[in-house]
């Protein structure tokens, strides 16, 4: 118990990363999509204890928000909406290329560990020491975040919000049912 | 509150005139009453605020100075480290100002574009209501984009002007979109432009790199100080802003979109594509004349792209039959005279050319169109002839333009043209930056292209108002003078024309009474090192020599198309010359074939490249994974083979590897997206392991 | 307090999920299900980083992120709405038009 309550953030940071982990193999692995989606919001949740452990309140409460709210709702919609008729257990994974897949996966994945402990080994300063947190310093609260968004970064942020504006009309032309995407005359296979 | 104050008031009329006319308008079909009016209003109140913000301005401010009206903070993009590790705040505010050459381009820009607004009233009469509302959208919204470009106070809001007009320009062109030709004109001057318009945008990202500012009134500040920048910022600075000058002022080699641009209804080719917009790039010459200043570079560029273009364009519009063709490319070779004067450092006289050419030009466009318009749409010279008796205040306008066009004294054209050929001479005389011999040739050109635009100009006018009518006999019960609203605009242009030149650039130095050019020492200031030189470096007598030899070539040009066109109703003459020179012919007719060039070169290249391009994926790319998947497929079959008689057993498993590994491969050849991610995944792990090997 | 290096490990892992699931998966909702996954990764390597070096800027970048994921899920479910219609499909080995 003396252990638990000492090391509370470290216990509550690998159960919350066990879980996060959990989710993210069932995002991959699991054959229905709503059970996927699902699995999703599950990391999706995680992700956001994460961030309020590392002091991004505003951040968690968007993640949830936007991420858990918002677009597992779109997720949803859009699998009700194209009806899903439930693929044959054997149509879920591209069963051909899979095995390479995962190997490529794990390849690059390992690299790129390799990338950080030897980047981190480099610097001399040893990788942990390196890596740890600076003390009391909270960079974040809402205020913060929002004077230097509003601030320093307001250019970008305006470019952002064209971002939208440009996916919400390319969303609206692709969902339009006029839409002349229309079906290539012949090319279309039986 | 003074009307200057409010000097962004001036773009909103119009704008509010846009809105109007095309959101509602447009949308209910209201009469053409309603519309007009909105319409006029919109543009009548821009010309008379603007006016009254000018005389207000230089009766109760120091003119020497700009004055800046600040409307809103527009971007904020916190601190950016720039040329010389200084740190500086990018700040750029949707400000105005009103300074010399902004008065001088409102005072011009109002005025004509109200003229021809009155006059699209009658000329677009027989449009249907809902597509008269949308011209007069258009034509709204271009006077709004064309005031924000001459009223900004620094480079991004001249910049939104800039692309306003281009897009208002797109607009137009293709007004009669139904028509396959007319879009594609219109598509044409936009992508042509976009060439230019990324010259400029560059030449902003570097003016900012380097200085800090974007404000005209800073850069100015820190060119005349030239500290701590390379000397080649100016040189690449001010070539960039050219680059998008030439798009949108249809110099060589971007002219190819402004002919074509005649596809719009006749008013638009007057006001845009003659008046003003295209002159944007001389007024943004101008405008940063103190990057061009301080570069003999780029001075010299400017100067050559000019002078090549007037006389270029000068000889195609030699043989063309096309009434609008002639104009379009009369019109390019003005522009080229127009960055002459400003490639010799005499900017002033390029903005005079500007203003002097918006009355004669605007009212040759204007009279073409009242032409046109009688002749039942035909555009051709060939089925024309003798509307003198029938159009008289067509016809006296018309010439008058023509004459001042053609640089005979005293007219408008011959008082701003004669000062860019005398700036021109006297910069090859003072060998200026050094490239005194260049400068005498560019001379030279101008003085052959002021020939020829007197030659193809009164060949116009024979051919038009002259002679017999030649369109046969049911046409010629048709023709008619314009309505009142068409030939106002005319007279009160062809007025101007003829006395214009002299009333606003006075060329005292021809009579010692060197103050009287209005324009020039109301613009001094706005010229960066203006006055240094000293006085004249030519001399009193060779200055009236310089004015015989540029009226003696005009009134050559007159003379030899007189005998051509005039004396020999049948044409003859020149009938003979081209079939004498059939070569030189065709190469005119066909424009040098600049077109068909760039059709097979770029057009035909991208087209190609991207073909071929398509090509490369499905044949190499697929029948590179294709050929792998075959060969392993083969080679593990044969290692099967192998392993089964000669080893078999533990050897086994890597024929089953080759195998997996080819089922992959075939999975691959497919072509499907995320067998393509595979093969991305696949390099980015072999670029990371390579990196490795080579870093330990 | 715990380091920056457990958080960039499990950044890594869920990273290297995504990447497989975009790979293997055959129904184009679940693949896209599988790019958020690689979205939220990054989001949490910035987050960990702009904690520790004590720099906001990593903030205001997983904010972008996000607005960028929205972005790329209404354009994908908008694609996904479009095969459906085009092709009665949301298998991705069945968009294969671009291939003649």
């Amino acid at each position: 118990m003396d252990f638990l309550i000492a090391n509370f953030e470290a216990v509550l940071f690998y159960t919350v990363a066990l879980a996060a982990v959990a989710g993210g193999i069932g995002v991959v692995t699991l054959k229905h999509p709503v059970h996927a989606a699902l699995a999703l919001l599950e990391t999706f949740v995680m992700v956001a204890v994460l961030f309020v452990l590392r002091h991004a309140e505003f951040l968690a409460a968007v993640q949830v928000l936007v991420y858990a709210g918002g677009i597992m709702v779109l997720y949803l919609f859009a699998i009700m909406l194209v009806r899903f008729k439930g693929m044959r257990p054997d149509e879920v994974f591209l069963s051909g290329i899979a095995p390479l897949a995962i190997l490529g996966g794990v390849l690059l994945g390992s690299f790129v560990a390799i990338g950080i402990l030897l980047g981190t080994m480099a610097t001399g300063e040893g990788g942990a020491a390196a890596m740890r947190a600076v003390g009391d310093e909270l960079p974040g609260n809402t205020e913060a975040v929002g004077w230097v968004l509003y601030t320093t970064y307001l250019v970008p942020f305006e470019v952002v919000s064209v971002v939208l504006l440009v996916a919400m009309i390319g969303a609206i032309i692709f969902g339009r049912r006029d839409a002349e995407l229309s079906k290539p005359g012949g090319e279309v296979k039986p | 509150m003074t009307f200057y104050d409010l000097i962004w008031l001036v773009p909103v009329f119009p704008l509010i005139g846009a809105a109007f006319n095309g959101l509602v308008s447009n949308r209910l079909g209201l009469p053409k009453t309603v519309t007009h009016t909105v319409a006029l209003l919109g543009a009548g109140a821009a010309w008379l605020w603007g006016w009254a913000a000018v005389v207000q301005w230089m009766l109760t401010e120091d003119t020497h100075r700009p004055y800046v009206v600040e409307v809103f903070s527009w971007i904020q993009g916190g601190e950016l480290a720039i040329y010389g590790g200084r740190v500086v705040p990018l700040e750029v505010a949707a400000s105005f100002q009103i300074d010399a050459l902004s008065a001088v381009m409102l005072g011009f820009v109002t005025f004509v574009g109200f003229l021809i607004h009155l006059y699209s009233v009658g000329y677009m009469h027989s449009e249907s209501d809902r597509a008269y509302a949308r011209f007069f959208s258009y034509l709204n919204l271009f006077m709004f984009a064309m005031l924000t470009l001459v009223t900004g106070s620094n480079l991004p809001v001249l910049f939104v002007g800039w692309e306003g007009v281009g897009l208002c320009s797109y607009l137009l062109i293709g007004f009669y979109f139904e028509k396959d030709w007319c879009a594609a004109a219109g598509m044409k001057a936009f992508i042509v432009n976009r060439i230019g318009d990324f010259g400029f945008l560059l030449a902003i990202f570097f003016a900012f790199f380097y200085f800090g500012t974007l404000e005209f009134a800073g850069l100015h500040e820190a060119m005349a100080a030239h500290h701590g920048v390379p000397a080649a910022a100016a040189t690449i600075i001010g070539v960039l802003l050219f680059v998008g000058a030439m798009g949108k002022s249809a110099q060589i080699p971007l002219y190819v979109w402004l002919p074509d641009a005649m596809a719009g209804p006749t008013p638009v080719s007057a006001l845009i594509h003659a008046a003003t917009m295209v002159t944007a790039g001389v007024y943004m010459v101008a405008r940063c004349n103190f990057f061009y200043q301080l570069s003999p570079t780029a001075m010299l560029t400017v100067a050559v792209v000019g002078g090549a273009t007037a006389v270029f364009s000068a000889t195609i519009g030699l043989v063309q039959n096309d009434i609008k063709k002639v104009l379009a490319y009369s019109t390019v070779s003005q522009l080229g005279y127009m960055f002459l004067a400003a490639g010799v450092g005499a900017y002033i006289a390029a903005i005079f050319h500007v203003v002097t050419h918006a009355f004669f030009k605007a009212c040759l466009f204007l009279g073409s169109g009242s032409v046109i318009h009688a002749c039942g749409g035909e555009q051709d010279m060939r089925k024309m002839g003798g509307l003198r008796k029938h159009m008289p205040t067509t016809f006296w306008t018309f010439v008058a333009a023509t004459v001042a066009i053609a640089g005979i004294p005293p007219l408008a054209g011959f008082v701003s043209k004669d000062m860019i050929l005398a700036k021109a001479f006297e910069a090859g005389l003072t060998d200026l930056n050094g490239y005194g011999t260049v400068y005498f040739l560019l001379w030279g050109l101008g003085l052959a292209g002021a020939a020829l635009t007197a030659f193809y100009m009164f060949r116009l006018v024979y051919m038009t108002f002259f002679g017999s009518f030649r369109g046969g006999e049911e046409a010629e019960h048709h023709l008619h003078e314009s309505p009142w609203t068409m030939t106002l605009p005319l007279q009160v242009l062809a007025v101007l024309s003829i006395v214009g030149g002299l009333l606003i650039g006075f060329p005292g130095q021809l009579f010692h009474l060197e103050g009287w050019s209005l324009i020039e020492r109301f613009m001094a200031p706005v010229v960066l090192g203006h006055g240094e030189h000293g006085h004249h470096a030519v001399s009193f007598a060779l200055e009236w020599g310089l004015v015989v030899v540029s009226v003696a070539a005009a009134v050559a040009g007159i003379l030899v198309a007189r005998r051509f066109y005039r004396l020999d109703p049948s044409f003859a003459k020149p009938r003979a010359l081209a079939e004498r020179f059939p070569f030189a012919y065709r190469l005119l007719l066909n424009k040098y074939w600049v077109d068909e060039l760039y059709d097979a070169t770029v057009i035909s290249g991208t087209v190609k490249g991207s073909r071929l391009l398509w090509e490369v994926d499905a044949r190499v790319v697929d029948g590179a994974v294709n050929g792998a998947a075959h060969s392993t497929v083969g080679s593990s079959f044969l290692s099967g083979v192998f392993d089964l008689k000669v080893v078999d057993g533990g050897v086994n498993l890597v024929a089953r590897i080759y195998d997996v590994a080819s089922r992959a491969f075939r999975r691959l050849q497919v072509g499907y997206a995320q067998g393509y991610a595979m093969v991305m995944v696949f390099g980015a792990a072999v670029l990371l392991g390579v990196f490795y090997l080579i870093k330990l | 307090m715990i380091s920056a290096e457990p958080y960039v490990a499990l950044s890594l892992v869920l990273l290297c999920l995504g990447l497989v699931g975009v790979m293997v998966r055959r129904n184009f909702i679940t693949v896209l299900m599988s790019l958020e996954l690689m979205f939220n990764a990054v989001n949490l390597n910035l987050i960990a980083f702009s904690f520790r070096l004590g720099d906001l800027a990593g903030q205001i970048l997983a904010i972008f992120v996000i607005t960028v994921a929205a972005a790329e899920a209404a354009i994908g479910l908008g694609l996904i709405i479009a095969l459906v219609r085009l092709r009665d499909t949301v298998s991705l080995d069945e968009a294969d038009l671009m291939r003649s």
